[in-house]
């Protein structure tokens, strides 16, 4: 299980310290590039959705629901979900916390703290102009990635069904 | 038959446009198309227009993408360091402000005075040209030679967030390659931008 691997990876990640008790439950999981790849090579026979937005983002904003409305037709077991976020820094505790504390995800957000995007993006998808939003889906070794928002839920929906056996 | 033969015109046109920009726009050594935008001061400017210039950096950026706001100092630095060697910073702004109202043509106008933005800040009404070219997002630059040939495109440097950060000034770099002669490496980079805002 990939939440199990975060877990014994805290040594290594940039667990965010916030000494306020109330906040702990919402710790972001922050993380550079290499640290965060394995989530991008997951074989495990699971559909994988991982979608990057930030909540300056609009549209990306805009298309969160359709990631979420995902749990309620798929099973723990045939897909997970990760919103990778692309926050600044500076917006961890002021935006992203609050943000993320309001909606209560069900899906897993990770934080992409890297800078050398130069290095990391074509390491995601070598077709991705680090626009955002874009997407990720895979199983195994079938991968789509979209650079682009989803109109909605439906298109979202049909995509990841594409994926089932 | 006259009628036929327009129709048929139509679609030939149609169908070059669409064979052109559903590609993925310019790459480094294809010649950029010269467009005729609305600057901020209701003039309509093209390349082939400015005089005495030795290459062009187009920087597709927006009022309202945090990201190329992050940029507009650097990019004001940029063209205050080189437009007298030649190397003027043209900005053009790509998003439909029906989308994005925050880029309308008087909102340009409005930043422009604001951050006295030194260089022409163009607005790609139709939205033809930012597909021409391939920018996706913003900011996305493409650097031309005089000839408008592009010799470099992508990030402006590799520290979005921190200008004091940066440790690979691409962009820069780049020009200082074609200043002497030499091949920008890289010559292409990328960053995280905001997508490009057109109606679905």
């Amino acid at each position: 299980m990939f939440c199990f691997c975060l877990a014994c990876q805290n040594e290594t990640t940039k667990e965010h310290q916030d000494s306020n008790e109330e906040l702990k439950s919402t710790a972001l999981k922050i993380f550079d590039y290499d640290e965060m790849a394995p989530i991008f090579h997951q074989k495990d026979g699971k559909i994988h959705v991982i979608n990057f937005w930030a909540t300056w983002c609009k549209p990306c904003v805009e298309e969160l629901p359709y990631f979420e409305k995902l749990h309620e037709h798929f099973s723990e077991d045939q897909l997970e979900v990760q919103l990778v976020s692309l926050d600044f820094p500076k917006d961890f505790d002021t935006v992203l916390k609050p943000f993320l504390e309001k909606n209560q995800l069900k899906s897993e957000v990770l934080v992409l703290d890297d800078g050398r995007a130069n290095y990391w993006i074509d390491k995601i998808d070598p077709s991705w102009s680090g626009a955002i939003p874009a997407s990720i889906i895979y199983k195994d070794d079938k991968r789509e990635f979209h650079e682009k928002q989803f109109a909605n839920f439906e298109e979202l929906k049909i995509l990841v069904e594409s994926f089932l056996p | 038959m006259n009628r036929f033969f327009s129709i048929s015109l139509i679609s030939l046109l149609y169908f070059a446009f669409f064979s052109v920009t559903d590609h993925s726009g310019l790459h480094i050594g294809d010649k950029a198309p010269d467009f005729s935008l609305k600057n901020i001061d209701g003039e309509y400017y093209s390349l082939k227009d400015m005089d005495e210039v030795k290459g062009y950096i187009i920087t597709f950026t927006c009022n309202t993408c945090p990201v190329a706001v992050m940029y507009e100092d650097r990019i004001i630095d940029l063209h205050n360091k080189y437009a007298d060697k030649g190397y003027p910073v043209i900005a053009i702004n790509p998003n439909d402000p029906d989308v994005k109202p925050g880029d309308s043509f008087d909102e340009m106008i409005v930043r422009a005075e604001e951050k006295s933005f030194p260089f022409l800040y163009l607005f790609d009404e139709k939205q033809k040209v930012y597909p021409a070219y391939g920018a996706t997002k913003t900011p996305h630059v493409f650097l031309l030679d005089k000839n408008l040939v592009v010799k470099y495109m992508g990030a402006i440097d590799d520290n979005s967030r921190d200008a004091s950060a940066v440790s690979e000034t691409y962009l820069a770099d780049a020009i200082d390659a074609l200043m002497k002669g030499e091949k920008p490496n890289p010559s292409s980079t990328k960053a995280v931008g905001c997508s490009i805002k057109k109606k679905a």
